[in-house]
């Protein structure tokens, strides 16, 4: 009992935490996006396979890593434009849509993996992305090994969510997005267009997303292997509910459950004669329990998954 | 350049769809088969040959189709009824570790037929129970289905996992976990001897057709395919929406907890955490496919089948990665989504 209780103020617990949310701070963000627009896309778990295997193959086949990052993002927004060229020009189910970009992309992404890569008795690895030393700052007590050792593109993400909240609330750009996603008509009348505005925060989103698969092989582990992203996606999907599809919220989301995800991977050392599994199980359970708690108040974009036609009610 | 709905669909157009959609999922593929370095007439040769090209192969192809046929079904329900059940997979793990349960040593004694038929009934259940939940938020605190079905799935693997390697472990079992088998009584007749095809089959088809007449002939048929098509307009015309939900719900999911059910007591005799290759998942594709018909689905599962068991021939012929079939199979869902566009829809200049 004692143990598991020390075990909330270890310098690295807490590093582990920001570590751990990386990835889903992408994600996040990518949902974010594309949903603000008004477009679901479940195609998330799918994109976020593909960024982190051409991030991570990119970097293998000799180029640096943020050449692996850069194309991963590529790769992200050309399957976000297939789910936008279906979803929005085409007005098609966007849950079946998304789905089946997601068996598209990781199945693509296994399969030119195997044909590209030879894999024998452990998968082949990258040097990945090493945390960066700040001179003084890292070595302050607790704070420099939490916030200050972290890699390049943890803080990249943390700059992305300010970057989010900012062009989404203060700029003509984020008004119209916003708008598109609440009621396109008046988009329309404005003289924008909502398609071509739907389409790019797809894009957008899914480059987004990818980074955020990218980070798993680039930065969090040094290889791939199928089934790496194991569902992280979809807790994307149910963070950007629980946080009412505002940026500042999704960080926060982010941070609480790779916060439980670090701290059920600990306690797994710690507290005996309980099998690993429940561990594993906590973070979705308490994931659905979030999405119970701010049902009643989320504030869903009013325009989310209906398709939209010039000229059609 | 606009698109405008057609009254009606001519049937040549519908039924002329999935095939004009695996066509072209074949063709995009191909250019993957060609950067593997094979002729992709060679290789799609092979994946014939190894699904439907002996007796054996036929009767592996089958054995295959079968779970494809009850997810497939579960997956065409609840869509019918625009009800996103995504957690196939997870009901049809919840299915399978429920009857090995049940039927390991629960039930001993009882003559083979009855005890078959309660098992069958054991497994739908644990799924009808397992996607009731997801259903009931909905209603109560609209939780969107889609999420919660879909993390299911990985609580429900993990569930495996944990009772497979606690109590349900099979104690003669080596090298990887398994659960306990099903009572030797209780496993399904072959359908052909020497071979792994069971009556599973039978079943299968004969559960798709009760399914069609359900959805065609029945109150709460046409009440679920209202709900689906315009659930306000449904509403208004006195449809129970509540009761509409929690009803597709039980039925799709009790026929996705069937597809593991009949895969233990036909194929794996006990449950491992790998013994779907994605199956829930390969349902919805199966639905699509099939246009969302139950007699499509039974074809369609055919298809997806014919697909996964020749691709695994074919890599070992060919060397192209068997991943490729999972790339047709997902193409296939995205040309037919196209494709139903397209014959429901005529572009107007």
């Amino acid at each position: 009992m004692i143990e598991s209780l020390d075990l909330l103020f270890s310098a690295s617990l807490w590093a582990a935490v920001l570590r751990i949310a990386t990835p889903l701070i992408f994600g996040v963000l990518g949902v974010l996006l594309c949903e603000r627009a008004g477009v679901l896309n479940l195609g998330i778990e799918g994109i976020m396979t593909m960024g982190a295997m051409i991030g991570w193959l990119t970097v293998f086949l000799g180029a640096d890593l943020w050449t692996g990052i850069l194309v991963a993002a590529v790769a992200g927004a050309l399957i976000g434009l297939l789910h936008a060229l279906l979803t929005v020009p085409l007005g098609l189910s966007q849950h079946v849509s998304g789905l089946g970009i997601t068996l598209f992309a990781s199945a693509l992404a296994y399969y030119l993996y195997r044909l590209i890569v030879t894999v024998g008795e452990s998968p082949p690895t990258i040097d990945p992305f090493r945390p960066l030393d700040f001179p003084i700052l890292s070595e302050v007590a607790f704070l420099g090994p939490v916030f200050f050792s972290q890699t390049a593109p943890t803080y990249l993400a943390l700059a992305l969510v300010a970057v989010m909240a900012y062009v989404l609330t203060r700029t003509p750009l984020g008004l119209a997005i916003r708008m598109t996603g609440e009621n396109p008509h008046t988009v329309e009348s404005q003289g924008l267009d909502p398609t071509l505005i739907r389409i790019g925060c797809v894009m957008a989103g899914s480059a987004l997303m990818a980074l955020g698969g990218a980070f798993l092989t680039t930065a969090a582990f040094n290889s791939f292997f199928p089934g790496m992203v194991q569902g992280r996606g979809w807790i994307c999907i149910a963070l950007v509910v629980f946080a009412s599809w505002r940026p500042g919220k999704a960080l926060l989301g982010a941070l609480l459950f790779a916060f439980f995800d670090a701290y059920q991977l600990r306690l797994q050392a710690v507290v005996e004669g309980v099998p690993y599994q429940l561990f594993l199980m906590a973070p979705y359970l308490l994931s659905i329990v979030a999405l119970i708690l701010v049902a009643r108040r989320a504030q869903v974009p009013a325009a989310l998954m209906i398709p939209y036609r010039r000229g059609e009610r | 350049m606009r698109f405008e709905r057609r009254a009606n669909v001519p049937w040549a157009l519908a039924v002329s769809a999935p095939f004009a959609a695996v066509g072209a999922a074949l063709a995009l593929s191909a250019a993957l088969i060609i950067a593997a370095g094979v002729n992709p007439l060679w290789a799609y040769l092979e994946m014939l040959r190894g699904a439907l090209g002996s007796r054996l192969a036929v009767t592996e192809m089958l054995t295959r189709a079968v779970p494809l046929i009850l997810t497939g079904l579960a997956a065409a329900v609840a869509f019918r009824a625009r009800f996103w059940n995504i957690g196939g997979e997870g009901q049809f793990y919840i299915g399978a570790l429920a009857v090995a349960w049940v039927g390991h040593d629960l039930i001993s004694g009882l003559p083979s037929a009855i005890g078959i038929a309660v098992l069958l009934v054991v497994g739908m259940a644990a799924g009808a129970l397992l996607l009731s939940g997801p259903a009931y938020l909905r209603l109560r605190y609209g939780v969107d289905e889609v999420v919660t079905t879909l993390l299911m799935n990985f609580v429900v693997i993990l569930f495996v996992g944990l009772m497979i390697e606690g109590p349900l472990r099979d104690p003669l079992a080596f090298g990887w976990p398994q659960s306990v088998p099903v009572d030797g009584t209780y496993r399904l007749p072959d359908l052909i001897p020497k071979t792994r095809l069971h009556i599973g089959l039978l079943i299968a088809v004969a559960v798709a057709g009760v399914v069609w007449l359900i959805f065609a002939r029945t109150v709460f048929g046409t009440e679920a395919r209202a709900a689906g098509f315009n659930a306000r307009a449904a509403e208004f015309a006195g449809v129970s929406l509540p009761r509409t939900v929690i009803g597709v719900a039980l039925l799709s999911g009790g026929l996705a907890g069937l597809a593991g059910t009949i895969e233990v007591m036909g194929v794996t005799g006990g449950v491992t955490t790998t013994m779907s290759p994605g199956f829930g998942y390969a349902g919805i594709v199966v639905a699509m496919l099939a246009a969302l018909h139950p007699a499509g689905v039974v074809a369609a599962a055919v298809f997806v089948a014919t697909i996964f068991v020749g691709a695994d021939a074919m890599s070992r012929a060919t060397g192209v990665p068997s991943f490729i079939a999972d790339v047709i199979v997902a193409l296939a869902l995205l040309t037919m989504l196209a494709a139903l566009f397209f014959s429901s829809y005529r572009i107007r200049r």
